[in-house]
């Protein structure tokens, strides 16, 4: 159910970002979904790939600054109205939402939201209870 | 009104000074030994009596005194008079979470006052001007040490302290003051704030500049004359020897008289401890030969200066010190703060954060900056953007706490610190001083 996020420390500098993301490449590690948080000094970078823990490993012996988190991958019916319905449901349940991004599907009809809830079991419970689907991760590394 | 403050004193010739010095210096010896527990512990260990010291030339025969000595002292180990006889207080920062403490006695304080108004008076000042000190009072000797004599002048002070630069504007401006007191970086500052408040120095009715507290250079002496329209005096001391005013300029604009009468100045190797002859580079060195409260033998100051005996045109006897050239410690003065990166890194272990760091100084515009980088480690890091913001912000409001400096924090990646032979560099300063 819960989906494992690399999250990565980098400093606003030119070429970083590309640094990284070159060691994932001659990995072949592949970027399904991806984020960048960041303030004037440095940034957050949040990854979903195909093989996080190939991934982690690599980003580690390059020695960045990298961990891996928690998050949901939510499915929603992609029409007006979807990801409202769905975090209406989490917020009425009083969850909190910390980040969220979306993910490019590719399958037609249903789009898939990256979630990282303040209260991750809470989450899972009232989003399955309101018929919410939530993907797996072997279905999302390889979406 | 006279050249001098003190005329007897400034323009003696050097036999005459010499005997003062001798008598002070035998006194003071004195006074160390009998009431200084460290000091008699001292001679005893070097089989020294008091009475070995007779002239100025018996000098090195004497111990030295180090930060670490009053460190190891704190607060009030060194002093040497009792409670009731210390009437103030000042403190700077020490090389690690503790501060340097140093005392004066009624004495002291007149003592100081007089060193200041010598200073103020080689720059110009009269009983008739109004002195605008912009130097931070409190604990720093800074404000209160040329206050002090400026009142023993019987000018007239202004003790605006420092920052609100507008308002320091405002008040030279309408209060008619003549001669500014601050750090020479918040001189340049003044003056770009009234440029860019359109105020001419031709509406001021200012005449003279009296900086010091921090390391500056004869360009920006030349920079903040033309911004401000007046004439620029430096101005040296220490807390532990007394304060501002242990040497000050005239109006040859060549180097510092050093109030002789209370401080025989030597230069010597640091590495050695060897006293090198007058016109040589080397660590400067004093000792105090009037005070009271914090007699210091041989203070070693870290700065390397050179001293030079010749004759100087204002006619003031007293040997001149150079500017400071530097630091034989790693010692950063940043805005007239003294800044060591062992404050910096207890501040970091305190906060159970990474002793990996790097001091950048910059001068933007003419303000000096420290900004403290800080490699991030495994357990810092924890994916929420407002966990590392926290996490930057108690090491900038501890920092500001240890330091008396506001800094800026950036979080920085593992390794990405530049290390020389393992060791990893502490400090990037990109002032061109």
């Amino acid at each position: 159910m819960k989906i494992k996020q690399l999250s990565i420390f980098i400093e606003n500098r030119t070429g970083r970002l590309a640094e990284i993301t070159q060691i994932l490449a001659s990995r072949q590690v592949d970027i399904r979904a991806l984020s960048l948080a960041d303030t004037s000094d440095f940034g957050i970078l949040r990854l979903i790939v195909n093989n996080p823990s190939v991934a982690y490993a690599a980003l580690l012996e390059a020695g960045v600054m990298v961990r891996t988190t928690d998050v949901l991958a939510v499915s929603m019916v992609d029409e007006p109205g979807g990801f409202s319905r769905t975090v209406g449901i989490l917020s009425q349940a009083g969850v909190g939402i910390e980040y969220l991004y979306a993910f490019v599907s590719r399958k037609g009809g249903e789009a898939v939201v990256i979630l990282r809830p303040d209260d991750s079991d809470k989450a899972v419970e009232v989003l399955k209870n309101n018929g919410i689907r939530l993907l797996e991760p072997e279905e999302v590394y390889h979406l | 009104m006279s050249r001098y403050f003190s005329p007897e004193i400034e323009t003696a010739d050097r036999g005459r000074m010499l005997t003062l010095q001798g008598q002070r210096l035998r006194a003071t010896v004195r006074h160390c030994y009998e009431n200084v527990p460290f000091y008699r512990e001292k001679f005893r260990k070097m089989g020294l009596e008091p009475g070995d010291i007779r002239t100025v030339d018996d000098l090195v025969k004497l111990p030295f005194t180090y930060k670490q000595d009053l460190r190891d002292h704190y607060p009030y180990g060194l002093f040497a008079v009792p409670k009731n006889k210390v009437v103030r207080i000042h403190a700077s920062s020490g090389t690690t979470g503790k501060m340097t403490v140093v005392g004066y006695t009624k004495r002291d304080i007149e003592d100081w006052a007089e060193d200041t108004a010598r200073a103020i008076v080689a720059a110009g000042g009269t009983q008739e001007d109004y002195i605008h000190i912009s130097y931070g009072y409190g604990l720093f000797t800074g404000g209160l040490g040329i206050h002090y004599g400026a009142e023993k002048l019987g000018a007239t002070s202004i003790p605006v302290s420092s920052g609100n630069t507008r308002r320091q504007i405002d008040v030279l401006r309408d209060f008619g003051s003549n001669i500014l007191c601050c750090t020479p970086s918040y001189a340049m500052h003044i003056g770009e704030t009234m440029m860019e408040m359109g105020v001419s120095p031709d509406s001021l009715n200012l005449r003279a500049g009296i900086f010091g507290a921090e390391p500056w250079t004869n360009e920006m002496r030349a920079k903040i004359e033309e911004l401000l329209g007046i004439k620029a005096y430096d101005i040296y001391g220490l807390s532990e020897v007394m304060g501002p005013g242990v040497a000050f300029e005239c109006e040859e604009q060549s180097g510092m008289h050093i109030n002789e009468d209370k401080y025989i100045p030597e230069v010597i190797d640091p590495d050695t401890g060897e006293v090198l002859p007058d016109g040589c580079q080397g660590e400067l060195v004093f000792t105090c030969i009037t005070k009271e409260a914090l007699p210091l033998l041989r203070y070693r100051t870290r700065d390397i200066a050179v001293l030079t005996r010749k004759e100087c045109s204002c006619g003031r006897t007293l040997i001149k010190m150079s500017k400071p050239m530097g630091r034989t410690d790693d010692m950063l003065i940043i805005r007239g703060v003294n800044v060591f990166p062992s404050q910096v890194e207890s501040v970091l272990l305190e906060l159970g954060l990474s002793p990996n760091y790097l001091l950048v100084v910059n001068r933007e515009g003419s303000l000096d900056t420290l900004e403290v980088r800080v490699e991030m480690t495994p357990e810092m890091f924890t994916d929420a953007v407002k966990g590392l913001e926290e996490i930057e912000r108690r090491i900038r409001s501890a920092l500001l706490s240890t330091l008396g400096l506001a800094a800026t924090v950036k979080l920085v990646e593992p390794k990405s610190i530049p290390r020389s032979e393992g060791k990893a560099k502490r400090i990037q300063d990109n002032r061109k001083l």
